[in-house]
């Protein structure tokens, strides 16, 4: 990992710190001694090749990992300070929303796909919720296209549609950090477009990682751009340093294509 | 190289795939006529047996004996107990079986971790729903009619069947649990749910037309079973309130056990046929509603 002078600038505001962190999912040692700090009101994105830890990187973060038997981990997390370790679970969750490759959103109506967060963290009153998701559907600039149809299946949307729901469904419960494992890839290119815009907006009041195979994608949103190797974070800076002069001959190989 | 336009071998290759597709032909023919004589056959087969117990039973299906209790003093047939009976055993034993049942596909779907306690416990509900009903008859006999002391009764009986219908409700409910995609659930829990509010608000639900199936698969289960009865709920004909019918010690015939009755010990087979009809129109019924609620949950 090559530590670079702007880190300790970042460190201050900072939302998420991993410290020396270590994933084993059995013996498979997936990740290697991480160390990264994540600044706040930023998009980072995540890059490397297939298998190398990302999705198990971003999964650890709001300790979706916990799910799976057989998955040990060292090393620190700390989310403003605190050791993720501490938080319960599902506070932790609320806190670090996620987005996944596939859009997912629930077999009920798009109201309620939205109020599903906000009413486990026990909001329940009509006026509140229809608030919640007023804004969430607006933030998620997705609800022109759905305000006439709120009662209506979330599953009779198109992709990009669904995959935007998703994305506002997860700042109904207002996170600090949004996590994307490559939520755009499944999407054609008006949609992609459209999410991208859309998280150049967001990361005004949430901070972003976001793991992505798509190169231009990380070069034309990411400030920060970390690029993973076998489960080693070998560079981590901002994004035009990493595409324009990388540090490390290994992302540089990556980046220009000769490998992955 | 030179064989590029490759006229002299596909000559015989086009031979030989019109000799394939001749021989196909005919298999394929042959084939399709003995599907369409197994269709004839069983169509032939049900609609005759339905056709006859219609036959011999319609006539005898009258108000009369759907209202009444039998009396040997006025020679009175009635099955009305019967009905009563048969209600009051389903709802029993589904009391029991559905919380259990789906607690347990839960359970084994959700939440264990140990492959190994599942897969044993998997092994043992395939077991128990391929054993005989009759031998159900013989330990519920011994455990809730005797060991348990609540005599030969409609509680006792209702308590075998739920053991009977346990197998079924505990399968088909992780069979639908089975069908619930991942992503619903890391969806539901990467938004803060809790496992159980996961499974209540999103997995269950999904899993709802399944699991009415199973529930309706063992009512049809009940209302055919006899043997199962005989020894545990009794053949008693009197009229039971449902307060009676959760107390030991109060026996009754369920229709299906009715049927048996007076078909093989008293011989009345009008009596019989009627009740077939009966029991007929009712299985028609639950296979017809298991159809049209599958099909509406889906939605
Ligand atoms: N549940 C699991 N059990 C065991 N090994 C796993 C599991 N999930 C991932 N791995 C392994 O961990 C390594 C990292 O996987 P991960 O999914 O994090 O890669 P990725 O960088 O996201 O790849 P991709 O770009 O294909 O999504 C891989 O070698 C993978 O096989
Ligand atoms: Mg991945």
């Amino acid at each position: 990992m090559i530590f670079t002078e702007k880190r300790q600038g970042d460190f201050m505001s900072s939302v998420i710190e991993t410290k020396d962190l270590n994933l084993w999912y059995g013996k498979h040692h997936a990740l290697m001694d991480i160390n990264m700090a994540v600044p706040k009101n930023q998009i980072t994105a995540l890059i490397g090749p297939s298998g190398c830890g990302k999705s198990t990187f971003l999964r650890t973060l709001n300790r979706m990992n916990d799910q799976i038997e057989g998955v040990r981990i060292e090393g620190e997390i700390s989310l403003r300070g605190e050791n993720i370790k501490n938080l319960d679970a599902n506070v932790l969750r609320s806190r670090v929303g996620m987005v996944f490759q596939k859009a997912n959103p629930f077999p009920m109506s798009i109201y309620d796909n939205i109020a599903y967060g906000p009413r486990i963290l026990g909001v329940h009153k009509k006026k509140e919720l229809d608030e919640i998701v007023e804004t969430s559907l607006k933030q998620a600039a997705i609800w022109d296209e759905c305000k006439d149809r709120l009662k209506t299946s979330a599953l009779g949307m198109s992709g990009g549609q669904q995959q935007r729901l998703c994305i506002a469904r997860a700042l109904a419960v207002k996170p600090e950090v949004l996590l994307l494992d490559e939520s755009t890839s499944a999407l054609d290119p008006v949609s992609t477009s459209k999410i991208e815009d859309l998280l150049l907006e967001l990361k005004k009041k949430y901070t972003i990682i976001m793991v992505t195979h798509n190169m231009q994608q990380a070069a034309r949103i990411a400030d920060r751009t970390a690029f993973f190797l076998l489960g080693e974070l070998i560079e981590y800076d901002n994004t035009e340093k990493i595409f324009s002069h990388p540090a490390d001959k290994r992302t540089e190989d990556y980046i220009t294509g000769r490998f992955g | 190289m030179m064989d590029i336009s490759g006229t002299n071998t596909s000559d015989a290759i086009l031979t030989a795939k019109a000799g394939i597709s001749a021989k196909r032909k005919a298999k394929i023919g042959a084939l399709k006529g003995l599907m369409y004589f197994a269709a004839a056959l069983t169509t032939v087969l049900l609609v005759g047996i339905i056709g006859y117990i219609f036959f011999r039973g319609v006539p005898h299906v009258t108000w009369n004996l759907l209202s009444t209790t039998p009396s040997l003093l006025t020679d009175n047939i009635g099955i009305l107990p019967n009905i009563l009976n048969t209600l009051y055993i389903i709802i029993i034993a589904l009391v029991f079986a559905l919380p259990i049942g789906v607690g347990t596909a839960v359970y084994l779907n959700e939440y264990a971790t140990n492959k190994k306690l599942v897969r044993v416990i998997e092994l043992a509900t395939e077991t128990l729903s391929g054993i005989p009903s009759i031998i159900y008859g013989l330990a519920g006999m011994l455990i809730f009619v005797q060991a348990m002391n609540m005599g030969t009764s409609i509680l006792a009986g209702a308590l075998t069947l739920a053991v009977m219908t346990l197998p079924i409700i505990i399968r088909t409910t992780q069979e639908a649990l089975k069908t619930v995609p991942d992503s619903y659930r890391e969806g539901a829990l990467a938004l803060g749910a809790g496992r159980w509010h996961m499974v209540r608000t999103v997995v269950l639900p999904s899993a709802m037309d399944g699991i009415v199936t199973g529930i309706i698969l063992s009512i049809g289960r009940i209302v055919g079973e006899s043997a199962a009865l005989l020894y545990t709920a009794g053949m008693a004909n009197e009229i039971l309130t449902p307060l009676k019918s959760i107390t030991p010690g109060n026996a009754g015939a369920t229709l299906t056990v009715s049927l048996y009755m007076y078909a093989k010990e008293r011989g009345q087979f009008d009596v019989a046929f009627a009740i077939a009809v009966i029991l007929l129109i009712i299985t028609f019924v639950i296979n017809i509603s298991a159809k049209l609620l599958g099909k509406k949950l889906k939605k």
